[in-house]
């Protein structure tokens, strides 16, 4: 299908480019920017005019609930999920039933993600068998069947040992290792943010020392087996510091945050809405001023929506009765725009498209997350003014829980299109 | 406003004369006064009857039949009956009778202490519109107030006792 | 944020901790309990304030002292109990928190009595109630997890103002497992709140939240120092618990550091009071000598626990 998108502002960070281009597609892959290609017939046409013609979203986390928790959401809804905002790529965790350890879960996930002609899939392996914390995986075979990176998912290791033969063994092949910073002890209990508020609330408390004493653990096995880390989810500003220090030590680190954690803090657990309830759990505001300044220097390399959808059963009950994490595929866009908005330089469009795009896709070794010729024709186009209130039952996700709930956000996805073919148009 | 066709003092001499008169030879009576005003003026009265210790105040928050739609009032006070109810001969006393339901409240209120031999009432001030089967014993005055008018008895600091209209 | 324990109007329609009340709502409630302390004193123990109105007693976590005061204080105001130990029911049989609530409400409960291990719950018993359209059923926190225990701080401080009559000159010590107690984390906010000028919290390292002083208390690990000149002294108990958890070697270490003995509560001004929320662990919180002493009001605690909790549920069930 050859496909020309007329009159949009194209925001390309990865090229640096935000101006009013054209884009023509064709065969899955982008044709030409700027002037059409010799001869280039279009099949169709899209008007973007006051829009932003971005690459498609490329999340770093999104649970999709398959193998195994069917109930709580599936392939289906959670991809439409994906395409409704704007994300075209999206990492998934191991931790599915069974555990994605196996090269055939892993071929099965891919084939029928495949099959929906909708987002691109890629899973994470898990670093260690069932994610017990004790015996390696098939890391190469896994690869084979299409893993870009092995990981522990919110499960600790237990025996420093195993994590330092786990990292040794993926440098071997120059494999990814992505780990949580949670030691597996300190706040093992604990369901918010060790402070004053958890003291008054009478909720058991994760410090922030959980988080450090594990990147220090990190950082020491990665000085001596060279691994390449991807740090999931860091939530504290002593975090943030320890990675900003690492990096210009020279170790091969990256680092992500989760979209939750840009915008919010231990506060908004407020009269204990179990919709607050995450791991790890929102931190204070200093925290939280750590982690935007963090994305703005660059210690924070990427944005994720950290999508974990939890149905009503598991939503609502006492607030250490639920379970954690929130949907966020169908927020990510415009959690974005609204850190970059607040924090960045202009209108910080190119700010936050950056963050949740080119270099999640580049940190991850995925193609797409650049709008350059014979790049993946994977594209986001949005209306950067367009204001929309999250509303539970206006989500394509199964999971309706998330502490935006009620909120009036802006930036909304008009065009999703996955190699080549508009997967999703609002309507 | 003071009310200034009403003599709350001139009253109280009014009502503390039937009283006495009527009281001459019952054995062993008991005040009550119902907060705030009925309180006041048993003070009074007692210092003019031999009561010997059995004067006592009555709140009846508890026992109001408005309680469903007004709730609880924020001023409670404590009731205090420092002597036996049972056998005993109560005069109840309160500023202002008109519908009766906090004469009622009153009565049901002593009934929880105990079984009184005789139970009568006296008031300073009766406006009529009864709304229950409910008389008083002693008046020292009976007029009609407009609706939405309220009478309070006040009492001073040295003392005096006073009406005043309120307006709702 | 809106208040969820008050309505539209400002008047309180639940009781779920005490921070964020209003100072004249706990005045009300204090002022309210001394006219039904007398109660106990007559010959029928009862006002009819509640005829008529069903007061469930959900107690998902056991107290056999809690429920019995409640139902006393239900009794008190004629209103009909029906106490439910979820523990032993339902909830092992897996029906959710809400579905239980539910069915109970179908059963005309005018207002429930929660105690619940995880802090919290009774806030999502009282939204699902307003969300169901169900706003005129009250619930009153009878403990939550380490979150809140709003009716004992109420009649802690009803015991102090019974005694000391005047807030605004006192020195207060909280002694104890303050990191897991209710009970202190409601003290705390009702002496605050009632302009109680010096705070303490006294207990080791590993029994003291972090945070204390962002609500106006002072801590201190030596009890000696952290009692010079207290007038109250609130003991907590200590939990068997804690000698599993890492957080204490032993009873018998505690009560060395911690325990409040003769000599200990010397320190304190001569005319200081004891309290203790109770059951006492005799030996590990607080010696014999002390808890029988003169001092020790402990008893009287019990008595005005009935009072204040008559108070609090005629205050909600008129509103």
């Amino acid at each position: 299908m050859k496909l020309h998108i007329k009159n949009g502002r194209l925001i390309d960070p990865a090229n640096g480019i935000d101006a009013s281009r054209d884009l023509y597609l064709a065969d899955g892959k982008i044709a030409a920017v700027g002037a059409a290609p010799a001869g280039f017939q279009a099949d169709r046409t899209i008007d973007a005019q006051g829009l932003v013609v971005a690459p498609g979203l490329v999340d770093l986390s999104a649970r999709l609930r398959e193998p195994g928790y069917e109930y709580k959401a599936t392939l289906e809804s959670e991809l439409q999920a994906a395409i409704q905002g704007g994300v075209t790529s999206l990492v998934c965790p191991p931790d599915t039933d069974p555990v994605l350890d196996e090269p055939g879960l892993v071929e099965m996930l891919r084939h029928r993600a495949r099959s929906m002609n909708q987002a691109h899939v890629y899973p994470l392996g898990a670093l260690t068998v069932g994610l017990k914390g004790q015996s390696l995986t098939e890391m190469a075979e896994l690869t084979d069947a299409g893993c870009v990176g092995f990981s522990q998912a919110d499960e600790p290791i237990l025996d420093t040992t195993v994590l330092m033969r786990a990292m040794q063994y993926a440098q071997t092949f120059g494999y990814t290792v992505w780990l949580r910073a949670q030691d597996a002890h300190l706040g093992r209990n604990g369901i918010a943010h060790s402070g004053p508020i958890a003291s008054r609330l009478g909720l058991s408390g994760v410090p922030v020392m959980a988080e450090t004493i594990a990147l220090y653990t990190i950082f020491e096995l990665m000085r001596s087996t060279g691994a390449r880390v991807h740090l999931c989810r860091i939530s504290s500003a002593a975090g943030v510091a320890l990675v900003r220090a690492a990096k210009k030590e020279g170790l091969r680190l990256s680092c992500d945050v989760s979209a939750h954690h840009v915008h919010l803090t231990d506060a908004d657990i407020g009269f204990f809405d179990s919709n607050a309830r995450m791991t790890p759990p929102l931190r204070s505001q200093r925290d939280r001023d750590a982690l935007r300044q963090g994305l703005m220097d660059g210690t924070v390399d990427a944005i994720c929506s950290d999508h974990t959808p939890v149905d009503d059963d598991e939503k609502l009950l006492p607030f250490g009765e639920a379970s954690p994490g929130a949907t966020g595929l169908e927020l990510l866009l415009s959690l974005a725009l609204k850190w970059a908005e607040e924090d960045g330089k202009g209108d910080g469009l190119s700010q936050a498209i950056a963050k949740i795009s080119p270099a999640p896709a580049q940190l991850a070794g995925l193609a797409g997350g650049r709008l350059e010729e014979g790049a993946p024709a994977d594209l986001c186009i949005f209306d950067p003014e367009a204001r929309w209130t999250v509303k539970a039952a206006a989500l394509a996700s199964q999971g309706k829980h998330t502490p935006f709930l009620g909120y009036e956000l802006r930036g909304q996805v008009r065009h999703t299109i996955v190699a080549g073919q508009v997967v999703f148009s609002r309507p | 406003m003071p009310h200034h066709e009403l003599d709350a003092e001139a009253l109280y001499a009014a009502l503390a004369r039937q009283v006495k008169d009527a009281l001459a030879n019952v054995d062993k009576v008991a005040l009550v006064g119902i907060y705030s005003g009925g309180a006041w003026l048993a003070d009074r009265l007692a210092t003019e009857l031999d009561v010997d210790g059995r004067l006592g105040y009555i709140d009846v928050s508890f026992y109001r039949d408005d309680y469903a739609e007004k709730g609880l009032p924020t001023d409670v006070k404590p009731s205090q009956i420092p002597f036996d109810v049972d056998g005993a001969t109560i005069l109840l006393v309160d500023d202002v009778l008109y519908t009766g339901r906090t004469t009622r409240a009153a009565i049901n209120e002593l009934f929880d202490y105990g079984r009184p031999a005789r139970i009568m009432l006296a008031a300073l001030v009766d406006r009529g519109e009864r709304e229950l089967p409910i008389a008083a014993d002693f008046v020292a005055h009976t007029l009609a107030l407009a609706p939405g008018e309220r009478l309070v008895l006040q009492r001073a600091d040295d003392g005096k006792l006073s009406f005043t209209v309120d307006h709702a | 944020m809106h208040n969820p324990q008050l309505n539209k109007n400002g008047e309180l329609q639940h009781l779920l901790t005490i921070e964020g009340l209003p100072k004249a709502i706990v005045n009300q409630i204090l002022d309210t309990a001394s006219s039904f302390v007398g109660i106990s004193d007559r010959e029928v123990k009862k006002v009819p304030l509640m005829r008529g109105k069903s007061v469930f007693n959900l107690f998902f976590e056991n107290s056999t002292r809690t429920r019995t005061t409640f139902e006393i204080a239900s009794k008190r105001l004629s209103a009909d109990v029906i106490n439910l130990n979820i523990s032993a029911s339902s909830a092992s049989k897996g029906e959710s928190l809400l579905d239980t609530i539910d069915n109970l409400a179908a059963m005309h409960a005018d207002m429930f009595v929660v105690r619940h291990a995880q802090s919290g719950a009774p806030y999502l018993i009282a939204k699902h109630l307003t969300d169901t359209g169900r706003s005129h059923v009250h619930v009153v926190n009878a403990g939550d997890g380490r979150h809140a225990h709003p009716t004992q701080g109420l009649l802690d401080m009803y015991t102090i103002r019974h005694y000391k009559k005047d807030f605004s000159n006192l020195t207060v010590a909280i002694v104890g497992d303050i990191l897991h107690s209710r009970v202190a984390r409601s003290d705390i906010h009702a002496l605050t709140t009632l302009g109680v000028p010096e705070v303490r919290a006294i207990g080791p390292r590993t029994l003291l939240p972090s945070g204390l002083e962002q609500l106006g208390v002072r801590v201190f690990t030596d009890m000696r120092e952290g009692l010079k000149d207290v007038d109250v002294i609130i003991m907590l108990r200590l939990q068997n618990e804690r000698m599993s958890g890492a957080l204490l070697p032993s009873a018998q270490e505690y009560f060395k550091s911690y325990g409040l003995t003769t000599e200990r509560l010397a320190m304190a001004k001569p005319d200081a009071i004891v309290m203790h929320p109770g059951p006492m662990n005799r030996g590990v919180e607080i010696e014999s000598a002390v808890a029988d002493g003169a001092q020790a009001v402990i008893l009287p605690q019990v008595t005005f626990g009935i009072a204040v909790r008559m108070a609090v549920m005629s205050i909600l069930a008129g509103n």
